[in-house]
């Protein structure tokens, strides 16, 4: 009935999407599949495999941003699953402190939130001065017979899964709060009737329908974690390089290659399709899975 | 009759706004009997199901079930499943499993040593139980159906399915029938009424339906305001109703002021008519229920009293027709067509007058002045609907 009435509402959109996500794709697909070569009229682009055969050498890379990834969003499901079924049942007033608590932050700039968590993780940051002043450091040295002047947090895989807790917990409560608001109080109780106890209430009805939720919930911070870069540098210091870091050093960086870039790219972006596919496989295919 | 299953004793229930929803509920139900609580909306009967159900537990009075006192015992540990309003079935599970969920849950039993154990039903008879309830509920080889896909009616008896296959002692049942459509809902009304008597057990049953209530009940219980207004059979609401608030509320019924003037003679309007009704002071002020199909119409010369017709309304078995009574208007179903205008007289046989107690009710019911309006608002479903919403909210 809509479609043919007001089908051109969507142009603008669909140019939009031509202009900003098909054709930088096919640009990035073109690059991916060609080399620079030297010829007498000048440099001319050919055809090659080879930016995905050379790629190997970066498995670790692959390996290191897809497994973080991974620890980030289980640990953002630990917590904001718990709190987002909190938040569901409790009062509205409640309901809303936490909210705030959890927008307040995702109202500055990623970057700055990033720097506070530098200053609060360095050697002689924060909390370091504050494990000094309680003597947790002495009772570590006492305990282990080490001798160490500060806990190492910056500059680890900690600290660079620390951050994308932090920037992406939001999204993973979000989604699973929504659908546990929306789920039907009548279920719990026809459950409750039917013989259930709390547990097996959450278990065989509440976590089973809400479950759309979490697949949203995990895309929406599996995805950006898997491509985080300016993380992993800062809280990384360099040491945990990821595919975002990697990406961005063939374009901008020393190791200047946009052709391998673009090839990484791709890669990345089929495994990522690939995972949310079967995430969303397992939601049933229904509910607001998102998908980009 | 049968012995006592459940009891309330001075059941209150008044909510956090300050709300009073029951008033000192007494009321027990007696096992194996279909029992119909029945009201206007917001009349509290909802509440009282959800008392019994153990989702509410009642600010004031003792709930006993087989004698034990069981205010504060869980809805999973009782006795009693439901079948909700608007069916609450689950949607990520098909048919089958939605009737096996409660066979699913181990039960807590008392082992050998005393311990509280966790008993599993064996698969085999949690599969033999859920077949066997769906032939009862005659949804034979709709097993691996999905809960969308089925009409309201097929829902309607999933929901009985999964509460019954748990062998509950109390079936409650909150307007089980509201979300099908008139035909349907005679249908489910024999339904309800053979599943009940096949597996003699008590079913409570909620409703704001007359007709319902009177077609499927063993006994009806009319509530008002949160207060008990009768107990009885069908039969004794509708022919002695205890104050003018049943009289209106089941079936349609002329109410009229009346004065005893001796056992078994009340006058109306100043004429003296013999009655079947004794035990009245003398000349106690009263209210009368006449009910319209009680009254015959003759000609005016001959008539008890005599009126003028206001309007017809032919409705296939007779014609509804309203008689002004010195100003009273009242309502007379009869086969005869009388025309508009026409000066009419009427004669009651004894049998067909019933004289109650003045009550609080006395004056604001029973009185077809309005009736047109009255009579639009009945028969439009949507207005009933917004009310029922509006008395879910509250409870």
């Amino acid at each position: 009935m809509m479609r043919t009435k007001r089908g051109w509402f969507a142009f603008p959109y669909m140019i939009w999407m031509a202009l900003f996500v098909v054709i930088p794709i096919v640009i990035m697909l073109v690059y991916s599949l060609t080399v620079p070569v030297e010829t007498a009229e000048g440099e001319v682009l050919r055809g090659s495999l080879e930016n995905f055969t050379g790629m190997t050498q970066y498995l670790s890379v692959f390996g290191r941003s897809f497994w973080l990834a991974l620890i980030a969003t289980v640990i953002c499901l630990a917590i904001g699953y718990p709190v987002a079924y909190l938040m569901s049942r409790e009062g509205p007033g409640f309901q809303r402190v936490v909210m705030a608590l959890i927008m307040l932050p995702m109202w500055m700039n990623f970057l700055l939130r990033t720097y506070s968590w530098m200053a609060i993780l360095e050697n002689n940051g924060l909390l370091n001065q504050l494990f000094q002043k309680l003597g947790v450091i002495a009772l570590y040295n006492r305990l282990t017979g080490s001798d160490i002047d500060h806990f190492q947090m910056i500059r680890t895989s900690g600290a660079v899964v620390l951050g994308m807790v932090y920037n992406y917990l939001p999204f993973m409560i979000l989604p699973i709060y929504t659908v546990l608001t929306k789920l039907d109080r009548r279920l719990i109780e026809a459950a409750e009737d039917l013989g259930a106890n709390a547990s097996t209430v959450f278990r065989r009805v509440t976590l089973p329908l809400s479950v759309s939720g979490v697949v949203s919930g995990v895309t929406m911070v599996f995805v950006p974690a898997v491509s985080t870069f300016a993380l992993s540098r800062l809280l990384g210091g360099g040491t945990q390089m990821m595919l975002g870091d990697l990406i961005e050093n063939q374009f901008l960086g020393g190791a200047y290659n946009p052709h391998l870039g673009a090839a990484i790219s791709m890669v990345m972006m089929v495994i990522v399709v690939i995972c949310m596919l079967v995430m969303n496989h397992f939601g049933d295919g229904e509910g607001e899975a998102v998908m980009l | 009759m049968s012995k006592e299953l459940i009891r309330l004793k001075d059941v209150s229930q008044t909510f956090d706004d300050g709300v009073t929803v029951l008033k000192d509920i007494n009321i027990y139900f007696n096992d194996r009997e279909f029992l119909t609580l029945l009201g206007p909306s917001g009349c509290g009967k909802t509440t009282l199901l959800r008392i019994i159900g153990g989702f509410q537990t009642p600010t004031a009075g003792e709930v006993y079930f087989d004698g034990e006192k069981i205010n504060n015992v869980p809805p999973y540990k009782r006795q009693v499943n439901t079948v909700f309003q608007k069916y609450a079935l689950f949607p990520h599970l098909n048919v089958y499993e939605n009737v096996a969920f409660g066979l699913r849950i181990p039960r807590e039993e008392t082992g050998p040593n005393g311990k509280a154990v966790k008993v599993k039903l064996p698969r085999a008879e949690i599969d033999a139980r859920v077949r066997e309830m769906l032939e009862v509920v005659s949804l034979k080889g709709f097993e691996h159906r999905s809960i969308a896909s089925l009409s309201g009616g097929q829902q309607q008896r999933v929901a009985i399915a999964r509460a019954l296959v748990n062998r509950p002692k109390v079936l409650l049942l909150d307007e089980p029938l509201g979300a099908l459509d008139k035909r349907l809902r005679k249908d489910m009304q024999q339904e309800l009424k053979r599943i009940q008597q096949r597996l003699g057990i008590t079913f409570i049953n909620v409703t704001h339906d007359q007709e319902e209530a009177l077609a499927m009940s063993d006994t009806v219980v009319v509530m008002n305001e949160g207060v008990v207004q009768q107990i009885g059979t069908p039969e004794d609401i509708y022919n002695e109703p205890k104050n003018a608030f049943v009289a209106d509320f089941i079936g349609e019924s002329n109410i009229v002021d009346g004065i005893m003037r001796a056992d078994r003679v009340v006058e109306i309007f100043n004429r003296r008519f013999p009655c079947l009704d004794a035990g009245f002071e003398k000349d106690e002020p009263v209210d009368v229920v006449i009910r319209p199909e009680d009254v015959d119409i003759v000609p005016e010369a001959e008539g008890q009293l005599r009126g003028v017709v206001t309007s017809v309304t032919f409705k296939g078995v007779h014609y509804d027709t309203i008689v002004d009574f010195y100003g009273f208007k009242w309502l007379i179903e009869t086969t005869d067509y009388c025309p508009v205008d026409s000066r009419i007289g009427i004669k009651i046989d004894p049998d067909g007058i019933h004289v109650m107690k003045k009550s609080k009710y006395s004056g604001l019911y029973g009185d077809y002045s309005s009736y047109s309006e009255e009579y639009d608002e009945i028969n439009d479903p949507t207005l009933l609907e917004a009310e029922e919403e509006r008395a879910d909210d509250e409870d």
